[in-house]
């Protein structure tokens, strides 16, 4: 074996290995944010894992290139689309997890716009206890 | 064993069965987020089942294709997003 396919072999299979996991997760987590969280990071890792063993295996400049510029092109969107499809949750009233511990952007959506806004900003609902009280409470 | 086996077995089986379990997600639910997270993890799975067969098949112009789909899919995650934010909220009250 050619190092080269070594190398592909051993970017290829955690890749797919990667999507499985990450595809397990987003059946067997349990809400909309946990599932995300499964999806947005290990498949795409995974993704790009596949693209890295196919750049090495087809060694040619064009093909490389291309695999390595939709390497780059998967990490920069994948955030971007996690975090547009959460916020979009989120704002859709899409429950948490019963489980689900701290939620720190309860009260921080401003109600009319819909703007985060600081908690130096606004003033704090004493029926909602906010992160910097929790804290304190914890000492 | 060859790069051709080990894909035909390894890589091959797992990227169909991580298919069939986002396949799973997309028709649960039980929201419509949940469905945009598994369309998601759709496109990233034929994305590596592509990358898959431009190796099994030494087509090296798979490649574009797999650069296309990762386009489309961001375009179409987004749409999905924007859409599910302004059904959520449409706008100001006053």
């Amino acid at each position: 074996m050619a190092w080269s396919e070594v190398l592909t072999v051993v970017l290829l299979v955690p890749g797919a290995a990667l999507m499985l996991i990450g595809a397990i997760g987003a059946i067997r987590l349990q809400d909309t944010y946990l599932r995300m969280s499964a999806t947005s990071k290990a498949a795409t890792l995974g993704v790009v894992l596949m693209l890295a063993a196919g750049a090495v295996h087809f060694g040619d400049m064009g093909t490389s290139t291309r695999a390595v510029a939709t390497m780059l092109f998967m990490l920069l969107t994948a955030p971007v689309a996690a975090h547009m499809i959460g916020r979009a949750a989120y704002l859709a009233g899409e429950p948490l997890w019963v489980g689900t511990r701290t939620d720190d952007l309860k009260g921080m959506y401003e109600e009319d716009s819909l703007e985060l806004a600081s908690p130096e900003q606004r003033v704090p609902d004493p029926t909602v206890p906010d992160a910097s009280a929790r804290v304190a409470e914890k000492g | 064993m060859t790069l051709e086996t080990l894909i035909r077995l390894g890589v091959l089986p797992m990227l169909c069965l991580a298919i069939v379990l986002a396949f799973v997600r997309l028709l649960r639910g039980p929201q419509l987020p949940d469905r945009v997270v598994a369309l998601d993890l759709l496109t990233s799975l034929l994305l590596g089942l592509i990358v898959s067969l431009a190796i099994y098949d030494e087509k090296p112009i798979m490649m574009d294709v797999a650069l296309v789909l990762a386009l489309v899919s961001f375009i179409g995650t987004i749409g999905f997003a924007r859409y599910l934010e302004i059904r959520a909220w449409p706008g100001p009250k006053s």
